[in-house]
């Protein structure tokens, strides 16, 4: 395993908050801070920018301290080798395309016919060549996108920081701009830093998902682990799962109140027991037969959900499940009605907590 | 084929209360008035001979010269002071914000005495000025463009300060990553960024200066030619020729007006 380029302990208080956050990013790694609206993810992000002195921990880049509270380091921004994509670009709207990639070289001490040779090169690289002397108000949202992560990467930097790159872009940019995003970010040599509250950039882009929640990593681990073994609630939800914390006896875990699922795997002591909404069958009737898990419910919501109902059901448990809208009209659901619900043990997922 | 009825036009909200409709007219009038007065009174048949007159060119053209030299040394010394009083959290920030703002506010004859005390022969700053340098201000030429720069000050300065603090920071973030030390940050971002800004309170500034009266005729005095602006002839010529005194003001009606039109899209368009 190659040694980590960013080593970082990221604590910033600021009273009612606390963001207290390790991250590390090895070379050539692509690593998503997910989280929702709130958790100090544009927080780390400025911290590790320089835009914020962290009150505590450490930042150390390819070796070098940059941020230490306690050694009295602060390496200003303009001093750091990070390149930052902001959330809305932050092109500099008086200047050309190739003036805002020129911009960084020229400021780092690259002579004018050098910096905006680098800035030709970068725009050649993002395809926006025969835009290079268009200013960014005359520029697409996807376009825009791309001039910022090209002005980002001209200074070379040793960390590359994108805060919400695709937020700001329509769904149909958004899907071609994501390609274009995961092509350079593979050919980017340095470490990574991705933040965003899309699940979906953050599986396609990273190799590897920091969750926090409050300030605080809550889950960390590649795509696959964590789409099928969420930890919280919100992760859950993330990934469209439905998430509970119980005691585990063999193929039994019993909830906190009392409630009891059969599961397929073997466990033993705190798991967690998770399903896809679109295992949950709906009856009128208690059903008999092979599912196992079974529980009377009351519907609480019904959402279109793609092609399906996301039927929201409070009873024992709270769970969402998706049946189709033919389904729904033959069990005559509606919020406040009576059902049945059940999922079969095989297609519960059970896993430690 | 019928002809669709036009729906009658109809007004939200009722009559308009006499008792805010009267007072309107009556400040409207009352700010109108006067420069229609200018306008009806003036000497037409003989304007062309009085503006010839050799005092009126040379007034308005000190006027003009010192004026933007004024707003020059606005420009140069209250932009960075408002980049400082926008940007810079340091201790005092509010007492020099006041500090700043008091010429605006000071009677501009008692800023002219202040001036004396300070840059007369025998002042704080001049006597120094005068000992090393034999350079005196005071009933100069120079002397107007200070006066003139001291009232005029505080208009750029809250005008740039106001620009400062709307334009977005991040833009100066974003220059601090690539790499801009927070000069060239200011050099190449900001100041491109605050432009208009700047421009606005610059006119706002000029205007100021061009109209300076009491402050000039009380540091500089009234020398024609040398010190004599032309709000100083104005009220020189109400005491020897009062049609001459309503053609000078008419001229430099017509230069506020110029300005007030010329920013019509910065100020005078309601929100």
């Amino acid at each position: 395993m190659t040694k980590a380029l960013l080593d970082s302990h990221i604590v910033v208080d600021r009273g009612a908050f606390r963001l207290d956050l390790d991250l590390t990013i090895r070379a050539g790694e692509v690593v998503a801070l997910l989280g929702p609206n709130g958790a100090g993810k544009t927080t780390a992000l400025r911290a590790l920018a320089g835009l914020l002195p962290v009150t505590d921990g450490h930042i150390t880049l390819d070796g070098q301290r940059i941020d230490d509270p306690h050694e009295r380091i602060f390496l200003s921004p303009e001093k750091r080798p990070i390149g930052v994509v902001f959330q809305d670009y932050l092109l500099f709207p008086h200047l050309t395309a190739e003036e805002n990639v020129a911009f960084g070289p020229r400021c780092r001490g690259a002579t004018r016919p050098d910096a905006h040779q680098t800035a030709a090169q970068w725009l050649r690289r993002v395809d926006l060549t025969d835009l290079a002397h268009y200013k960014p108000r005359r520029l697409s949202g996807g376009q825009a996108q791309r001039v910022a992560l090209a002005r980002a990467l001209a200074v070379d930097p040793i960390l590359l920081l994108l805060d919400e790159p695709l937020a700001a872009l329509d769904a149909r940019t958004r899907l071609n701009t994501r390609a274009d995003l995961h092509r350079h970010l593979a050919e980017h040599l340095g470490a990574t830093l991705l933040v965003t509250h899309d699940p979906l950039d953050a599986l396609v882009l990273a190799d590897r998902l920091v969750i926090i929640e409050n300030g605080h990593t809550v889950q960390e681990g590649d795509a696959a682990t964590i789409t099928a073994q969420p930890r919280t609630d919100y992760v859950a939800r993330l990934v469209g799962l439905n998430l509970y914390r119980g005691h585990g006896t063999g193929h039994t875990v019993t909830l906190d109140n009392t409630f009891v699922f059969t599961v397929a795997d073997a466990v033993d002591g705190d798991v967690f027991v998770a399903f896809s909404p679109t295992a949950v069958a709906l009856h009128t009737r208690q059903p008999d037969g092979s599912p196992r898990n079974s529980w009377p419910a009351t519907v609480t919501g019904i959402q279109r959900h793609g092609d399906n109902l996301r039927i929201q059901l409070a009873g024992p448990i709270n769970v969402a499940a998706d049946i189709t809208p033919a389904a729904a009209t033959q069990l005559r659901l509606a919020p406040g009605e009576p059902v049945w619900a059940a999922i079969k043990a095989t297609e519960t997922r059970a896993y430690p907590a | 084929m019928a002809v669709p009825a036009t729906p009658p036009s109809r007004k939200v909200g009722g009559r308009i209360p006499a008792g805010l409709l009267v007072p309107a007219g009556i400040g409207l009038a009352f700010l109108v008035l006067p420069l229609a007065g200018l306008l009806i009174r003036a000497p037409w048949s003989t304007m062309a001979e009085r503006l010839a007159k050799p005092g009126v060119l040379t007034a308005l053209r000190l006027s003009l010269q010192t004026a933007s030299i004024a707003t020059i040394v606005c420009v140069l010394l209250g932009v960075p002071l408002a980049w400082l009083l926008a940007r810079v959290d340091f201790p005092g920030r509010k007492l020099v914000r006041a500090l700043v703002t008091v010429p605006l506010v000071l009677p501009p004859v008692v800023g002219g005495v202040a001036l004396l005390l300070a840059f007369g022969r025998k002042g704080l700053v001049g006597s120094w000025l005068d000992s090393t340098f034999g350079f005196t201000l005071p009933f100069t030429t120079t002397g107007v463009v200070v006066a003139e720069a001291f009232v005029a000050m505080p208009f750029l300065v809250i005008a740039v300060e106001g620009a400062l603090r709307g334009a977005d920071t991040r833009y100066e973030e974003a220059a601090a990553t690539l790499g801009a030390r927070r000069w060239t940050a200011f050099r190449r971002v900001t100041l491109p960024l605050v432009a208009p800004g700047i421009a606005a309170g610059a006119v706002l500034c000029w205007a100021r200066a061009l109209g300076e009266f009491g402050a000039t005729i009380t540091f500089a005095g009234n020398y024609p030619g040398r010190t004599q602006t032309m709000p100083l002839a104005v009220y020189l010529a109400l005491e020897t020729d009062f049609q001459d005194s309503i053609v000078l003001s008419l001229i430099l009606l017509t230069v506020s007006v110029g300005i007030l039109v010329s920013l019509r899209d910065k100020w005078l368009t309601a929100p």
